[in-house]
């Protein structure tokens, strides 16, 4: 589903951002993926949705190869995942639906079948009586809530999340982590970037640990030794 | 629609900038427009001109009447010619005197030469054919003098096509000033949305979709800034006509060319400065 393939990033000022990794994410996994900033977590995650090219290697994702893709099947295949980051990325000038809804209508989704699906993918999130509120009017893990159901709403295949309660306080960081856990249950993969060790700690997930770009543990390793 | 719906926020969201696109599309159009018509009124003076140009071929006192009828019909024969006409000494006084109306005593007991008058066939009525066909004609023993209208057709000619370089040349430059400040309320539209445009790629929308509404902006640009050209010309014409001199305007398929040109400078400016930007969001 996606798989790295000796797969090098280098920027041209910053130097070497991920050094040759090979990894495969299976369908319908949990992946942690962690290690201190400036490890290559971001670029790593940016490559999964070809936002960057790797260097060298090969990226594959759901068939879609970085060697071969073109900006058209780059956009194809974002129609496929779910993308949420620490900073949420919603409109201010738009309600939690519209936010929700603005994913499916900037690729082209017929009305009729856009507002059924933001009334599901936002009651999946716990935030059915608040689809008109602005995101002003929402806590942090409310807005963060909105921006999973717009990653949602495309039914992906994946939800790539990078550090995603970084920006929220301990109640709404578990609320988002269980989010993520029952999305993953219904049979989404999700990525996750996250620095919180204590999050990490008390799961059965497997866990990635990058440093200096490359991956130095993968808890699938260490299960199979 | 939602692209069209999106080009018209851009042009609520940064009006002043927009204005100015129109503005400097329909200056560029405007420049076109008024040396055009200019180009345009004079060419129609021309071909007016061109009905009456004549070559006069003064004859030498004395000359036998059938050999300057035999010259009159040698004229007629060359392929340039319409025409040529013998007139006498008798028909040239009562023409002259004709003319001057009240005037007509001064030609009492005067004596004016006779002439062959020689008009050419249409289309050949330009300076350089007049010159060649004068020279013949001038060429026959009998013939005192030629006269046509050489300094004036020359003087027409070289003011249509100044007119008609201005126009060119102020048109251009203007529409590539227009085409500078297009890309400049681009810019504005594209940075202002930089947040939407990456939410836009980050779910998967067509670098084509995302484009679009800004296209459509400056085609919309180009549709305004034509139509206010044409009324600007329309107006400008309307003014010469009541204080200057009665001028033609330009025929609706012209005038639609004219908007078609605004709409060209409209989409060449926003797709040349769409592209650059977008990828720097």
């Amino acid at each position: 589903m996606i798989r790295f393939t000796h797969v090098t990033k280098e920027y041209p000022r910053t130097g070497t951002a991920v050094d040759d990794v090979t990894l495969h994410v299976g369908k319908g996994e949990f992946v942690f993926l962690t290690g201190p900033s400036g490890a290559g977590k971001t670029s790593l995650l940016k490559m999964v949705y070809l936002d960057e090219r790797p260097t060298s290697g090969e990226v594959r994702v759901s068939g879609t190869s970085s060697l071969t893709a073109t900006d058209r099947d780059i956009a194809k295949l974002r129609r496929k995942l779910g993308i949420v980051f620490q900073d949420f990325r919603l409109l201010d000038n738009r309600t939690a639906e519209q936010n929700v809804a603005f994913a499916l209508e900037v690729t082209g989704v017929p009305r009729a079948i856009i507002d059924p699906k933001v009334a599901r993918a936002l009651t999946q999130v716990g935030l059915a009586g608040k689809g008109t509120a602005y995101p002003r009017e929402l806590s942090g893990g409310e807005q963060q809530r909105v921006a999973i159901a717009r990653a949602l709403v495309n039914d992906p295949f994946v939800i790539i999340a990078d550090e995603p309660t970084g920006n929220l306080d301990d109640r709404a960081t578990r609320g988002i982590f269980q989010l993520l856990r029952d999305i993953n249950a219904a049979g989404t993969a999700v990525v996750m970037a996250t620095h919180n060790l204590e999050l990490i700690r008390r799961q059965e997930f497997r866990t990635l640990e990058m440093a200096r770009g490359a991956v130095v543990f993968d808890s699938a390793d260490a299960a199979a030794l | 629609m939602r692209s069209l719906r999106d080009a018209l926020i851009t042009f609520r969201r940064t009006p002043l900038l927009s204005a100015l696109s129109v503005t400097t599309i329909a200056f560029s159009l405007f420049a076109f427009g008024l040396f055009g018509l200019v180009a345009l009124n004079i060419r129609e003076a021309l071909d007016r001109l061109e009905d009456r140009v004549e070559i006069r071929a003064f004859v030498a006192d004395g000359t036998a009447p059938e050999s300057i009828g035999q010259a009159a019909g040698d004229i007629a024969h060359y392929p340039e010619v319409l025409n040529a006409t013998m007139v006498t000494q008798e028909q040239a006084l009562a023409r002259a005197q004709k003319e001057l109306g009240d005037f007509r005593d001064v030609f009492e007991g005067a004596v004016l030469p006779a002439s062959i008058d020689v008009r050419l066939k249409p289309g050949m009525r330009n300076p350089a054919t007049v010159k060649r066909v004068a020279a013949r004609v001038k060429a026959f023993p009998f013939v005192d003098d030629v006269r046509f209208g050489e300094e004036w057709i020359e003087k027409l000619y070289r003011l249509r096509n100044i007119a008609g370089i201005a126009g060119v040349v102020l048109g251009l430059t203007f529409a590539a000033v227009s085409c500078i400040i297009i890309g400049a309320t681009i810019r504005m539209a594209v940075l202002s949305r930089a947040k939407e445009i990456a939410i836009m790629r980050l779910v998967g929308a067509t670098d084509g979709y995302i484009r679009r509404p800004f296209i459509i902006e400056g085609l919309l640009q180009g549709v305004l800034g034509g139509l206010l050209a044409l009324l600007l010309t329309y107006f400008a014409r309307s003014l010469i006509n009541r204080y200057v001199i009665e001028t033609i305007f330009f025929d609706r398929r012209v005038a639609l060319l004219g908007i078609l040109f605004g709409v060209v400078i409209g989409f060449m400016g926003s797709v040349f400065s769409v592209g650059r930007h977008l990828r720097r969001v």
